[in-house]
């Protein structure tokens, strides 16, 4: 990678994010798929770093996935949308920060459509009133939760416990990051780094101790694709394409990836899963996988916290590898131990891909 | 093995360097090539697509993406009776173009 190339072009997409007072708005599908991360970026946001953060327990989707899979007309999402900035409103807060990457494109696809057609917004006013009696402000700032994780990643390397390091050879690890396509695809100025080389995992990695690794299909998608992984007709291309992606990092021996996007870690997760035993083929070491985490979950590592209480054990790929790389200390025993150490079962293991 | 009731789709990307190079060739032995507009006013008059599914100008679509898995078959149906050569609005030799493919690809 030409650093100084891609600092030249990081420099051109920048963009602001407020020091505090955000409006937090959950994503659909994070909480199940790796359940702790939002729960933790709130931890890390209010324990650690004294920020005032609301959630409104009203929030629902923002609609995105069926809007991009054309079952939810455009009029309708934004409807739904104006209802969450309503929500905002009434809470008098201006700083809007969503968790889902599908959401801040769609926040932001619709702010802009706003902009462009004042009809429309009127309209919409209109609509969300007559529904619900509500009136919305359109938040004056919008960030990713991610920016804001990027913002205070300085403070949370200072406050580390641990750094991306392998312990065993003292070298940095070589980290993946997988930017969600929606971040910055459709807007460039509205993400950190703008579209090509976006910069707000690397930002973090670096942060963080860790050497980001540029290897051909890193801004591929994962293969989500809404349409491309709903209909099973066309699940064949969206695992294609993560196939490509891990074709195209195996040379570069990653030790973990590193996502902001809901649908990415599940699928680059999940479906080294469904190419070990469709193909036999592993990306780790030793017939492993390569661990994939969400960027809240590693700025937990870094911190401390224990590995199970932010769900590391819900991962597809084991995580013990890396945990043992950086030298993080964990009870294997209570892996699978829930509150009140409860047993939750253990997951059957898989044929081909290597668990623990 | 699994079968989930779906394979991992076979990738279409194209190397440039490698795959376009028989374009390449082929405009050098038939200039006119670079000319074609993709009517399919060549493959509407031809008389092997009356009875095959030849198709001169997904050839030449073909030739150009650099998907060449399936392009020495398809030539091979050409009766070269050189009809599409007298339809074709820019005049392009397609005798010529089906007469290179066959040098290039083999």
């Amino acid at each position: 990678m030409i650093v100084d190339g891609k600092r030249k072009i990081w420099k051109d997409y920048q963009k602001e994010i407020p020091d505090d007072h955000y409006f937090y708005v959950r994503s659909c599908i994070r909480q199940n798929f790796f359940p702790a991360s939002e729960v933790m970026f709130l931890k890390i946001m209010r324990d650690e770093l004294a920020c005032d953060i609301y959630e409104n327990e009203y929030h629902t989707t923002c609609s995105g996935i069926g809007y991009h899979c054309d079952v939810v007309p455009m009029e309708t999402t934004m409807t739904v949308i104006a209802r969450q900035f309503a929500l905002m409103t009434e809470a008098g807060y201006k700083n809007y920060a969503a968790s889902c990457i599908t959401s801040f494109g769609l926040y932001s696809e619709v702010i802009e459509t706003w902009r462009h057609f004042p009809d429309l917004l009127k309209k919409i006013r209109k609509n969300l009133k007559e529904a619900t009696g509500r009136e919305f402000e359109i938040p004056e700032y919008l960030s990713h939760a991610s920016d804001i994780i990027y913002k205070v990643r300085h403070d949370i390397a200072a406050k580390g416990k641990y750094r991306l390091i392998n312990r065993f050879t003292g070298r940095p690890l070589k980290v993946v990051e997988h930017v969600g396509c929606h971040y910055s695809k459709m807007f460039p100025h509205k993400g950190i780094g703008g579209a090509e080389y976006p910069y707000v995992l690397a930002g973090m990695i670096e942060a963080w101790g860790g050497e980001v690794v540029d290897y051909p299909e890193r801004r591929h998608c994962c293969g989500f694709g809404f349409r491309q992984y709903f209909i099973k007709a066309n699940r064949g291309y969206s695992i294609a394409n993560t196939h490509k992606k891990f074709e195209s990092m195996e040379p570069f021996k990653p030790d973990m990836i590193i996502t902001n996007c809901p649908g990415c870690p599940y699928f680059l997760d999940r479906w080294q899963y469904a190419i070990a035993e469709m193909e036999g083929k592993t990306y780790g070491e030793d017939g492993h996988g390569i661990p994939v985490f969400t960027y809240e979950e590693v700025a937990s590592i870094v911190l401390g916290y224990n590995p199970w209480d932010m769900g590391l054990q819900v991962h597809q790929v084991a995580v013990e590898p890396l945990l043992n790389k950086i030298g993080i200390s964990y009870n294997p025993e209570e892996k699978y131990k829930g509150f009140n150490n409860e047993d939750m079962g253990h997951p059957e293991k898989p044929v081909n891909l290597k668990t623990y | 093995m699994i079968n989930f009731g779906y394979n991992i789709n076979k990738s279409s990307r194209i190397d440039l360097d490698k795959d376009l190079n028989i374009a390449k060739k082929i405009v050098k032995i038939e200039p006119s090539f670079r000319t074609c507009i993709g009517c399919g006013c060549c493959t509407s008059t031809c008389s092997a697509n009356n009875f095959t599914v030849f198709n001169l100008r997904k050839i030449q679509l073909q030739i150009n993406r650099g998907e060449l898995q399936s392009i020495r078959k398809e030539v091979e149906k050409c009766m070269l009776c050189g009809k599409c050569q007298m339809i074709c609005p820019r005049g392009i030799n397609t005798r010529n173009i089906i007469l290179a493919i066959f040098k290039v690809i083999d």
